[in-house]
């Protein structure tokens, strides 16, 4: 056991912890963020997906004590004064969602990819999301919300 | 009274009081119970719609009461489609009842006939006055007492306001924000972290543990019971390793492995028992033999093969215990609560009062996937370490390896074609180990037997012998007697018992495999009768709504009509058990140069009677649609003598971004027809509308599943 300084959703968080746990247990365990799922825990399915340094990064493998110093922001982070933000926002809106078990790594994946390329098309959405798994098949609905969201881009309306 | 409510549900058979369904607090608030679970399909958003609209009252008012044991109505399993049809129908008629009851009580109150009352967001008014009384204050609270009339009369359904709207999908946010909690996510402080430390495989039995070699596992406890060995810490990721150290201090008996003979020989060529399918139900008599081939006629054969198949749920089976020496308290996304817990408490040798189970959000399932098994482990190492929470997980090894799968299944087809190129002549053999392994209580412990933990007891409980399902439409015999009108049709079900891999239920059942085989037969017959595939079904298709699904899929894909180059069309149609919702879908794909099968488009169009949930609707369609798509060109377990080697999602691949087609769905509705369970009805038929793509594309005719590169070089070669 250590103390472990992370800076998870805009704070500094210290936790003391074992620093080769993965960053997944973590955040889930120690901070309570259980947004961040477990589907595979072999960086296979991209559940775990969290925004480090802005880039949408597995957790379920790699150890926390990696990530000391870095800007870690899960799910939960995306959420703006209370309320679902942009890409959340859109997945809600698609219905993008069945059982919803990847939906937060999709969260991740999608507001990293738009933050990278602001204006992607349906080639440059799949690949970013094909690290993810769905089986419940909500494939077409996360399409739609991912595009909803460029062409909301495109017209202004919402921030990128 | 309205059709959607005829015939009356069995669920209103064991449960007619009102207040089993719906009550409504003293501030008006209406919650909805019911035995069925949420598993990804939304029934919740269904039922809670369906209470809102007979009761007129605002949809925000209305909750779904997550289903326990002792409260929730007790209707068995989630499973086959029947959700609408069984608790649909109890909430619409039970809430037609409250509100006609409530409404007397307010004339009552009042001093008014009834016929001079409105109901508005749950408020009772005096027609063009001020006068009036909440359902609220109506109730105050109290249960009703009453029983649900099955002859009530519902609204009609251009009186709805709710049912079929579109509307924005409901229950999402928490999902995209994380605030959701699943059964994975119910740790709370003092919990302890469990995980199971499996055999090498189904038949290896624990022969020693080298119990000295566990001394510096710290915190963390070992629970053994014969072979079944877990571990328990309060930090999950310690218990995550401690799997590890306690697998290398554990030796195992492993003799006899599993069987490697070729599955798809067993199935033709092990005992069987065998029942002609007449309308749909197989009859204990002896099986027809086949009519001679007619002399001078076209008959055609072909045999079609479906290996064993995974749920792979994206998340682990988990399930949280707590058993404080006298109740035992079990958290679980089982699909069946009162099934689990007669069966949980007859392995723990407890009365079923005390055990309580409760549903907690899973993965999307598909069928019976791990929960069952994995609250039994929760269950055991709860009752050894008395008094804690267990939250247990599975890994994903343990899921993709343990949980039970779907058959391999054969199906060898026949048909005659007469002169004018019609069928005159129809033989389906489904050939298949059971589909029912769910932990439902039965004779010699069955629902025991079924848990997987059960077998490794110290006190060990065995798997039952499969019994065959005699049912209209059950597992193996499911959509093998397809729609057309066939003059004459032979219809057989061969249950093949004790194949090597753990089986049970998985969406559809057999009619994936039936419907897979069927439809692609009959785009072979259509081209051996030179007819172009729509027009041989529509021949013999008399069901009018069964044509106009299949006529609305193939005229959006541009069928019949040349595909761009390089590409084919495909298409097949099922009425999934024939009772529920019809389903056509159409397919344009290609094979890349690495032997890859590509899908560009895909066509849905159904008919699952009134619609009541369209985006919920939609979203069942599209699911069943791209797990079928992933069966069909990606999925099969493999194993060998030491065990399954499919172990994780390298070596199960399934379908990813990059593979999904654009997807166009036409929903036909019917108002005021009934429900038709939808989410099974697309699978089988993405299946054989995928192999006739890949005909039409490359003339390579494919009948053993998966269609994966390999299976396209060894067609193309041959
Ligand atoms: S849980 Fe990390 S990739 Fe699957
Ligand atoms: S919605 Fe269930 S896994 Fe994606």
């Amino acid at each position: 056991m250590s103390e472990l300084r992370l800076q998870v959703n805009g704070r500094e968080r210290t936790v003391d912890v074992d620093p080769a746990t993965p960053l997944a247990y973590v955040l889930r365990n120690q901070l309570g963020l259980t947004g961040v799922k477990v589907g595979c825990g072999l960086e296979q399915c991209g559940a775990c997906a969290v925004l480090v340094d802005g880039e949408s990064v597995h957790t379920c493998v790699a150890p926390a004590g990696q990530f000391a110093g870095r800007s870690i922001v899960t799910v939960e982070g995306l959420v703006e004064n209370g309320e679902p933000g942009p890409v959340q926002r859109a997945f809600v809106e698609a219905g993008a969602a069945q059982c919803g078990y990847c939906t937060p790594g999709l969260v991740v994946a999608v507001t990293a990819l738009l933050a990278r390329v602001p204006d992607p098309d349906d080639t440059a959405i799949r690949t970013a999301l094909s690290p993810h798994l769905c089986r419940c098949g909500s494939h077409a609905q996360v399409m739609a919300a991912v595009r909803a969201l460029v062409s909301g881009t495109r017209s202004g309306r919402v921030g990128g | 009274m309205n059709d959607s409510t005829n015939p009356r549900t069995p669920s209103l058979a064991e449960h007619p009081g009102v207040d089993d369904w719906i009550s409504i607090d003293a501030d008006g608030r209406v919650t909805v119970h019911t035995g069925k679970v949420d598993i990804g399909q939304r029934i919740s958003t269904a039922l809670a719609i369906i209470a809102a609209e007979e009761l007129d009252v605002a949809l925000a008012s209305v909750r779904v009461a997550r289903p326990r044991t002792g409260t929730a109505p007790d209707e068995g399993f989630t499973s086959g489609s029947n959700s609408m049809q069984e608790s649909g129908v109890a909430v619409r008629l039970a809430a037609a009842t409250v509100r006609r009851h409530l409404v007397t009580r307010a004339a009552a109150r009042l001093g008014v006939g009834a016929e001079q009352l409105e109901v508005t967001d749950g408020l009772v008014r005096v027609r063009d006055t001020n006068r009036s009384v909440s359902f609220g204050e109506l109730t105050g609270g109290a249960p009703l007492g009453i029983a649900v009339d099955p002859d009530v009369i519902t609204k009609s359904p251009d009186a709805h306001r709710l049912v079929g709207a579109v509307r924005p999908v409901g229950g999402l946010e928490g999902l995209a924000t994380g605030a959701t909690r699943f059964v994975h996510d119910l740790a709370e402080p003092g919990t302890l972290h469990a995980r199971v430390v499996r055999p090498p495989h189904y038949h290896a039995r624990l022969e020693a543990l080298d119990e000295s070699s566990l001394a510096s596992l710290g915190d963390v406890q070992v629970v053994r019971d014969g072979s079944f060995v877990a571990v328990a810490s309060p930090d999950e990721y310690r218990a995550v390793r401690a799997v590890e150290r306690v697998a290398a201090a554990a030796t195992w008996i492993t003799a006899p492995g599993l069987d490697t003979t070729d599955v798809f020989r067993r199935l033709i060529e092990d005992p069987r028992e065998s029942f002609p399918v007449v309308d749909g139900v197989p009859l204990r008599e002896p099986v027809p033999e086949e009519r001679p081939e007619p002399v001078g006629g076209a008959t055609l054969r072909a045999r079609y093969e479906r290996p064993y198949q995974m749920h792979a749920s994206l998340a682990p089976s988990a399930a949280r215990a707590h058993f404080d020496g006298e109740t035992m308290r079990v958290w679980t996304h089982s699909q069946g609560i009162y099934p689990l817990r007669a069966s949980l408490a007859d392995v723990l040798d407890l009365p079923r009062e005390r055990v309580v189970v409760e549903h907690a959000l899973g993965s999307g399932c598909y069928g019976h996937n791990g929960a069952d098994d994995a609250a039994l482990d929760a269950a055991l190492v709860a009752r050894a370490l008395r008094g804690k929470t267990v939250l247990l997980k599975w890994s994903r090894e343990d899921e993709h390896a343990w949980e039970p799968y779907s058959s391999a299944m054969v199906v060898d087809l026949r048909a005659d074609l007469d002169d004018s190129g019609a069928v005159s002549y129809w033989s389906h053999e489904t050939f298949s180990d059971t589909h029912r392994g769910r932990p439902r209580a039965g004779p010699n412990r069955a629902g025991a037997g079924r848990l997987l933990a059960s077998r490794y007891l110290a006190d060990a409980v065995m798997p039952p012998r499969a019994e065959p399902n005699l049912a209209h439409h059950a597992g193996i015999h499911r959509n093998a007697d397809p729609l057309y009108a066939f003059a004459n049709r032979r219809i057989v079900k061969h249950l093949v018992r004790d194949l090597p891999l753990r089986v049970s239920a998985m969406r559809t059942l057999g009619a994936y495999a039936n419907v897979f085989a069927a439809e692609s037969f009959m785009d072979e017959l259509a081209e051996a009768a030179g007819v172009d595939p729509l027009a041989f079904r529509l021949r013999h298709l008399e069901d009018p709504r069964a044509r106009e699904v299949l006529a609305a899929a193939a005229q959006r894909m541009g069928m019949p009509g040349p595909a761009p180059h390089g590409r084919g069309r495909g298409l097949a149609f099922a009425q999934y058990k024939n009772s529920k919702a019809y389903a056509a879908v159409a397919v344009e794909a290609s094979v890349d140069d690495t032997a890859r099968v590509r899908l560009h488009r895909a066509v849905i169009a159904a008919d699952a009677g009134e619609v009541v949930d369209r985006e919920g609707l939609r979203a069942q369609l599209e699911g069943g649609f791209v797990q079928g798509a992933s069966w069909t060109l990606h999925e099969a377990v493999r194993h060998d003598s030491g065990g399954i080697t499919s172990r994780d999602w390298e070596s199960y691949p399934i379908l990813r971004f990059d593979e999904v087609p654009e997807v166009e769905t036409i929903i036909v509705d019917r108002p005021g027809a009934p429900f038709l369970g939808a989410g099974e009805a697309t699978s089988g038929p993405a299946a054989a509308a995928i192999a006739n793509a890949v005909f039409a594309a490359t003339g390579l005719r494919l009948r053993r599943l998966p269609l994966d590169p390999d299976a396209i070089r060894r067609a193309a070669m041959s």
